[in-house]
């Protein structure tokens, strides 16, 4: 069934389809509407899930942990401080090997005061363990948290799904909403092998001495290492089932292109505009989507950018004191594994600041112009 | 209480022998907590009502009811002394650890 949804409407719908069983969420702009419709949902019978109103984010990643312990599948959202609150609770779920999945809306982080978009709330989250998947549609959104759940619990390692505030979260797209029974094919109940239970009397994340610890993190990342094959084959079979591919990336007329943009969340269709008019005045321009940003997907990011004489990353965040974040992650990734090209690392929309296709010509223009970059970042709209 | 030395601990040796999840590891076999006792809870019985009470509320499961009488477990108890705040019978003392 097609329907004319929000982003956030389009989590909600695939926190309902997953038959998520518990959902515990502390309202936050621009996320609000992801719950409120779910609690519609739980209280109208659509949806057969606890609905646990908490007095925190901190208290709605505990409870959800709580419930991912038991053996329930759980779900919540937030945004930008509601994710720092969480920032605890977030190493709690990962830790603990909790398949808890998470909508994040990305609003920039205040102060000043802002509840516009950039992505510095959830890439503050990196290195917590999570698997973070960067959605660029409503369609995109609704089928990724199913894929989210499903690669989840096969590794146990929880899941952000991440959109952009606005410019996804409160924009209307026709969205097919998937059929329930082939959702359930896809997805069956989550069924972990411990779970919190007094049939099977068990003591959850205790003192672990130096002598335990650490292989404690390296099968943690050892099923990090596992997660890409898992997103192609997960995304093999969702494509079986409803007609719709979901991978690590997402590239556009990356073969021949001399010069691949790299983008993320919703910046990526914006940069396509731009792709089109750089072929139509001659220049061989490609863009790379990453939708995955935890696991990093290496291999597929080296292979796509092999062929291209410079890569331009344009990140809507910043490291503050090093670059932008994907524009690192690019570096990191080619370094050593292909013949050195330059790497321009550009800044842009940050705090909800439009990225038009005009910034995308900008950034174009740069690279082409200059045979490496003459700073570190190359600011684009910034009122210097 | 037993001594530390004689408990042996659970050791891992290999990473296919450990739990995906943090869970059950054996530690606490070992982690004596009542080591870190400096006042511990003596239970004068013959004042004892039976009410549970003591048992429900040592936050470290070191109260036992053995043939319905409580028994302080030193291996773990820490000597909070809640036990003894709580007593509606006023029978737990709190005493200074000799070491």
């Amino acid at each position: 069934m097609k329907k004319v949804i929000m982003g956030n409407h389009a989590l909600s719908y695939g926190a309902m389809l997953a038959r998520s069983q518990v959902i515990a969420a502390y309202p936050i702009t621009p996320q609000t509407q992801v719950v409120e419709l779910l609690s519609e949902m739980c209280a109208d019978g659509t949806l057969n899930a606890k609905f646990i109103k908490v007095e925190s984010e901190h208290s709605a990643m505990a409870a959800c942990i709580g419930a991912s312990a038991a053996g329930a599948r759980a779900f919540t959202a937030t945004s930008a401080q509601g994710l720092a609150l969480m920032h605890e609770m977030l190493h709690w779920a990962s830790g603990g090997r909790l398949p808890v999945v998470l909508g994040n809306i990305n609003r920039a982080m205040a102060p000043g005061w802002t509840i516009w978009s950039d992505q510095n709330d959830s890439l503050s989250e990196r290195d917590t363990g999570w698997i973070q998947f960067y959605c660029a549609s409503n369609q995109e959104v609704i089928d990724t948290v199913l894929q989210a759940f499903k690669v989840s619990e096969a590794l146990s390692i929880p899941s952000m799904v991440v959109l952009d505030a606005f410019s996804l979260s409160h924009t209307y797209e026709v969205a097919e909403i998937p059929d329930q029974a082939q959702v359930d094919a896809f997805l069956p109940p989550f069924k972990p092998p411990f779970r919190v239970t007094p049939d099977d009397p068990r003591a959850f994340d205790g003192l672990t001495s130096p002598e335990h610890y650490m292989e404690l993190r390296y099968k943690l990342q050892k099923d990090m290492e596992k997660v890409p094959e898992m997103i192609d084959r997960t995304g093999r079979e969702y494509e079986q089932r409803f007609g719709r591919y979901l991978g690590l990336v997402d590239d556009y007329l990356c073969e021949d292109a001399e010069i691949i943009l790299v983008t993320s969340g919703t910046a990526g269709y914006t940069a396509r505009v731009a792709v089109d008019e750089m072929r139509g005045r001659g220049y061989k321009v490609g863009n790379l989507r990453i939708k995955v940003f935890r696991p990093f997907p290496f291999d597929i990011v080296r292979r796509l950018t092999k062929p291209a004489k410079k890569i331009a990353v344009v990140d809507r965040n910043i490291s503050y004191g090093h670059h932008g974040i994907f524009a690192q992650e690019l570096k990191s990734a080619i370094y050593g594994h292909a013949e050195c090209k330059p790497v321009f690392g550009f800044i842009a929309g940050l705090g909800g600041r439009d990225i038009t296709p005009a910034s995308f010509r900008e950034v174009v223009d740069y690279t082409i112009s200059h045979d490496r970059p003459e700073e570190e970042i190359g600011w684009i709209g910034v009122k210097k | 209480m037993t001594k530390k030395k004689e408990i042996k601990k659970v050791l891992l040796e290999s990473v296919e022998d450990f739990p995906t999840m943090p869970m059950s590891m054996g530690n606490m076999l070992w982690n004596k907590t009542g080591s870190w006792r400096n006042i511990r809870p003596e239970i004068r019985l013959e004042d004892c009502i039976q009410c549970g009470i003591c048992w429900k509320f040592c936050p470290d499961m070191s109260i036992e009811i053995e043939n319905e009488w409580p028994v302080v477990n030193y291996d773990y108890c820490k000597g909070c002394g809640i036990c003894a705040e709580e007593c509606p019978a006023k029978c737990i003392v709190m005493v200074e650890e000799r070491k």
